[in-house]
């Protein structure tokens, strides 16, 4: 049972050639963009990891470098198959390349696919590890004296105005931390040993955050202590004031700027996903209606292409098989090396 | 005397053509990218355009998009000459245009030159534009409900934020305007009272600045109050303190930032004059081989090619006395006119005197 055949006249079976040429040569293009694309996330990625507990995310740009690699390869290899597709005389060199390219070639394009879907995927783990990784870049926000910790708060600092966001959640996330460092506190002041018996740790926690916080937007002065307090200030209504400081929480802000970026790069990647396939589909039509005119003598004759001789499910078990027996002459030479055993023993 | 002679065989010629064409559209794609630069600098001048108080400093972008397109035209015409070169039948159409395209692309040279040489002459004038704009800006801060200055403050804290600076020569400037908006004063407060009354024009002023002069690199939360004040805040020297706040200002670090700019547009400048030169002196040397080569009688014999027939001396005068007799030539009509009618008057005066004793006798 053939899978989509289709009848290939000479001049068909050129044009088939010389548009896939063309097209490898697109594909070769674009899976650079993929490479560079890859790269770039990679970047942006890195350029935050202070913020962030954890790598998983980076499978994404990884894999759509490695993609972007093969398939470089892949439309090389392609390029030059067309090229000698419609020479009688040198395409049947290829002829044992072929299944074993075209087996590595769906396996990358498969990849590419996926990458796109991990994208959307990862999203969670992405804002579980920038929740704990915020968590404790505003818990050691203080420790600019503790090696190691130093540039924490000159990260959290620049992080917040760079991406108008303030805390992990919001705002209040400062309030339950100490992020002024004993260094700059009074202990003998009666304020300072007000606040830091109020709680059970000892802490001095105040209901005020770092300038960073501020929005350049407002009209007024920024406000950053006593927020709670409304008669600390004069005009001041605590529940009513949207401007002062930035009300949205970084983890949020962070998650929003890596989606877009992903998303726009898997729209990018989705096509060239469509043109990969595109070149793989038209080089299988092309390499089964050559390989009908291998042996003829007259080499213009019409042929048929098709994508699979058998079904698909029998085609991948043909794939599988020299996997799987590998796997099996494994399993084989135990199973014959017990039998060689059992059969001593049940000798005597 | 012939400047710079050189033999130009038939070889030699169509190498220089195709040489010269390459170069030309080398020169085209310069051009294009000094069109770019001129873009760029004028964007990054536009975008800090509220900051500005007069826009002269915006002659530099314009010439270099000027000249750009015009280097781009010039260039182009310089290709379709190289390749009508070779063919004695099209060249000669070009004959007249040449000297005017030797012009235009003098013309162009000398004004990128002049750009280079500008755009290190207009720093004072930028300096006194930011100074002005920086101080009407923090002059108008606090104005954040007033129509047309609204925007003030928020262009103002985010210059501070993107620039790292603080102020318009240094923070002390913060102290000595009211940059705290009367809304937001609480004036029964003895306080404000007291601060009001401190001085002749009743502002409030303090010794504070807004909170986009702090410096994120500081190990301390910011201190944005009492700054000159010791004993407001534990562990705090006003004096020695240098990471709290930024400690330039923001003229200094806009200029800086348009200087370099500017300069490191300066070498790419530099090499697009001489590509230009090279793209002139070509184009000379391969007008004069092929005109010669066009009087031979065979013209794939060997030719002379010069940049100038006489001397450079001789060259001026011979121009000098041609823009004179040009001058010249449109004053003599306008006397010449005069000259006739008198000679007609003459004539007529000597008719009528003639005619005149007629009647007496």
């Amino acid at each position: 049972m053939v899978v989509m055949k289709m009848k290939f006249p000479f001049q068909k079976r050129v044009k088939l050639a010389q548009g896939l040429w063309l097209l490898s040569w697109c594909a070769t293009v674009a899976g650079a963009t993929t490479f560079t694309l890859g790269c770039l996330l990679k970047t942006e990625l890195r350029r935050r990891a202070e913020v962030m507990d954890n790598t998983d995310i980076h499978v994404v740009p990884n894999t759509l470098m490695i993609v972007g690699l093969a398939s470089l390869g892949i439309n090389y290899f392609a390029s030059k198959i067309c090229q000698d597709a419609l020479d009688a005389g040198r395409f049947p060199r290829w002829k044992n390349f072929l299944k074993p390219y075209f087996a590595v070639s769906c396996f990358f394009t498969v990849l590419m696919l996926l990458s796109v879907i991990m994208s959307y995927a990862m999203k969670g783990s992405l804002e579980s590890s920038l929740k704990a990784g915020l968590r404790n870049g505003i818990r050691f926000y203080k420790d600019t004296d503790t090696p190691g910790r130093c540039f924490q708060k000159q990260n959290i600092d620049r992080l917040q105005m760079e991406f108008e966001c303030c805390g992990n959640n919001d705002f209040r996330d400062w309030f339950e931390v100490q992020w002024i460092s004993n260094r700059y506190l009074d202990f003998g002041s009666k304020e300072v040993k007000d606040r830091v018996k109020s709680n059970v740790d000892g802490r001095y926690l105040v209901d005020g955050v770092p300038f960073s916080c501020c929005n350049p937007r407002s009209p007024r002065p920024c406000i950053q202590y006593h927020l709670t307090n409304n008669s600390a200030h004069y005009n001041y209504d605590y529940l009513t004031e949207e401007l002062n400081i930035y009300l949205r929480g970084c983890r949020e802000a962070l998650v929003h700027y890596y989606m877009g970026l992903m998303n726009t790069i898997g729209a990018g990647v989705l096509s060239i996903f469509i043109l990969q396939g595109s070149v793989l589909v038209s080089l299988r039509f092309l390499q089964t209606a050559m390989e009908a005119v291998a042996g003829k003598e007259n080499t213009e004759i019409e042929t048929e292409g098709y994508l699979l001789e058998k079904g698909v499910k029998d085609t991948i078990m043909e794939y599988l098989d020299p996997v799987l027996k590998f796997f099996l002459l494994k399993n084989g030479g135990k199973v014959e090396e017990g039998a060689a055993a059992d059969k001593p023993a049940a000798v005597p | 005397m012939v400047l710079l002679k050189m033999k130009f065989n038939q070889q030699r010629r169509v190498r220089l053509a195709q040489g010269l064409w390459l170069l030309s559209w080398l020169a085209v794609m310069c051009g294009a990218f000094i069109f770019c630069l001129g873009v760029y600098l004028k964007t990054e001048l536009l975008r800090r355009n509220e900051v500005m108080e007069n826009t002269e400093i915006h002659v530099v972008p314009n010439i270099l998009m000027l000249v750009g397109l015009a280097s781009i035209g010039t260039n182009w015409v310089a290709t379709r000459v190289c390749q009508d070169s070779l063919d004695a039948s099209r060249f000669p159409r070009w004959k007249v245009l040449l000297l005017a395209w030797f012009v235009v692309a003098a013309l162009l040279c000398c004004l990128l030159l002049a750009v280079v040489v500008l755009s290190y002459v207009l720093q004072g004038r930028l300096e006194e534009s930011l100074k002005v704009g920086l101080r009407n800006g923090i002059r108008f801060y606090k104005d954040t409900d007033v129509p047309g200055r609204c925007f003030q403050k928020e262009t103002i804290d985010r210059l501070q934020m993107e620039f790292r600076c603080c102020g318009n020569n240094n923070f002390k400037d913060w102290f000595e305007v009211q940059w705290v908006s009367g809304r937001f004063l609480d004036y029964t407060a003895q306080e404000v009272k007291d601060r009001i009354r401190s001085n002749v024009d009743g502002r409030y002023l303090l010794d504070g600045v807004p909170f986009s002069c702090c410096n994120p690199a500081s190990p301390r939360p910011c201190l944005q109050y009492h700054l000159t004040d010791n004993r407001a805040h534990f562990n705090y020297d006003y004096l020695s303190e240098d990471l709290n706040l930024y400690s330039r200002g923001c003229r200094q670090a806009l200029t800086d930032y348009y200087m370099g700019l500017m300069n490191s547009t300066g070498p790419g400048v530099l090499s697009v004059i001489l590509i230009q030169i090279s793209v002139i002196l070509s184009l000379r040397y391969l007008q004069t081989a092929v005109e010669g080569a066009m009087a031979l009688e065979n013209p794939e014999g060997d030719s002379e090619g010069y940049i100038l027939e006489k001397g450079v001396k001789e060259t001026f005068e011979e121009v000098k006395v041609k823009v004179l007799t040009m001058i010249k030539l449109a004053q003599v009509d306008p006397e010449g006119v005069p000259d006739e009618a008198e000679a007609e008057k003459a004539a007529d005066t000597a008719a009528e005197k003639a005619a005149s004793p007629t009647p007496a006798s």
